[in-house]
């Protein structure tokens, strides 16, 4: 039988996956994006455990509202990638230091 | 071991693989579709327990939308993606540090006696009952408010994505608002000194003693 702690544990390997990729991949800003949408993926699928297994539905619509935010997120934030692609030429991490002074 | 569980664990499977593939993959189209076997395999999953309008949303809406998106990027910039993977595995001891901690402490504290949710099955709906409509009479009756709210996060991330990445062509034609309201008169209408210029009456007109002559 499935039961609630099987789904927590998965998204907890999910999220803990999705951090390693943050670490890894510290240069390139499109896996890390990636990443994050895998997080995002994790906590969605912990909102959806426990309102199922509770039997409230209140959790999917806060699921519903993560997936508009994260939508908005990523379609900002690739915007963002392209300008600066385009202003750089380069999407390195390591190179995006002009604040610094 | 059910026939449900039996699924659970080769989705779950197939869910971690992909998940690994994306954080290692050498090509960003590669992380792209592996991402979209995720989130199609983490749908499944969602499935599994009853919530069929979200799963169904999230493959509309990451797959159909948020990833083309990342594969519209990928593909149209011309990034070296070598030299962004220089020194990628020397952050693996900690990254992998990291990671096993907090599945050992998670996994620790939901498997173990403390909180015993191993008893607890899913809810099973009853027989003919909605998950879309129930999700939708909430969602159009105590969260209106942010349920419109949401519509105009969309909407400012739209008009905020075109803004950012609007070129403009070279050859094209537009008004720049600010000089037309700052313009004086004085830009436009030139005023000139000069003499008056006095109206001298012509003499009798010659036409007439033309007339006469014929």
């Amino acid at each position: 039988m499935i039961t609630l702690s099987h789904y927590l544990v998965l998204s907890a390997i999910l999220f803990a996956i999705s951090v390693a990729g943050i670490f890894l991949n510290r240069k390139n800003i499109i896996v890390l994006l990636m990443a994050i949408e895998l997080m995002l993926l994790a906590v969605n699928m912990n909102f959806i455990a426990f309102s199922q297994f509770s039997g409230d539905l209140h959790g999917q619509v806060f699921v519903f509202f993560i997936l508009t935010v994260a939508a908005a997120e990523s379609a900002i934030g690739l915007a963002i990638l392209v300008v600066l692609f385009r202003n750089l030429k380069t999407i390195n991490v390591d190179d995006i230091g002009t604040l610094k002074g | 071991m059910t026939f449900q569980s039996i699924i659970f664990y080769v989705f779950a499977a197939v869910l971690i693989i992909s998940a690994l593939r994306v954080i290692t993959a050498k090509n960003p189209v590669h992380a792209a579709m592996f991402l979209v076997l995720s989130f199609f395999t983490a749908a499944a999953l969602w499935l599994l327990i009853y919530a069929e309008f979200l799963a169904i949303t999230l493959i509309l809406v990451y797959v159909g939308a948020v990833m083309v998106l990342f594969l519209f990027v990928v593909m149209m910039l011309d990034i070296n993606f070598d030299k962004l993977r220089e020194g990628f595995w020397k952050h693996l001891p900690i990254a992998a540090t990291v990671a096993i901690l907090m599945v050992v402490q998670m996994a620790l504290l939901l498997m173990g006696k403390a909180i015993n949710l191993k008893d607890a099955g899913p809810i099973v709906p009853a027989a003919g009952a909605s998950n879309t409509k129930e999700l939708g009479r909430i969602l159009y009756t105590d969260y209106l408010l942010p349920f419109e709210l949401a519509a105009v996060v969309l909407l400012v991330a739209m008009v905020a994505a075109i803004a950012l990445t609007l070129r403009g062509r070279k050859e094209s034609k537009s008004q720049n608002v600010g000089d037309q309201v700052r313009v004086k008169a004085g830009d436009r209408l030139k005023i000139v000194k000069m003499d008056a210029v006095v109206d001298v009456p012509a003499a009798p007109a010659p036409e007439v003693a033309e007339e006469k002559k014929a």
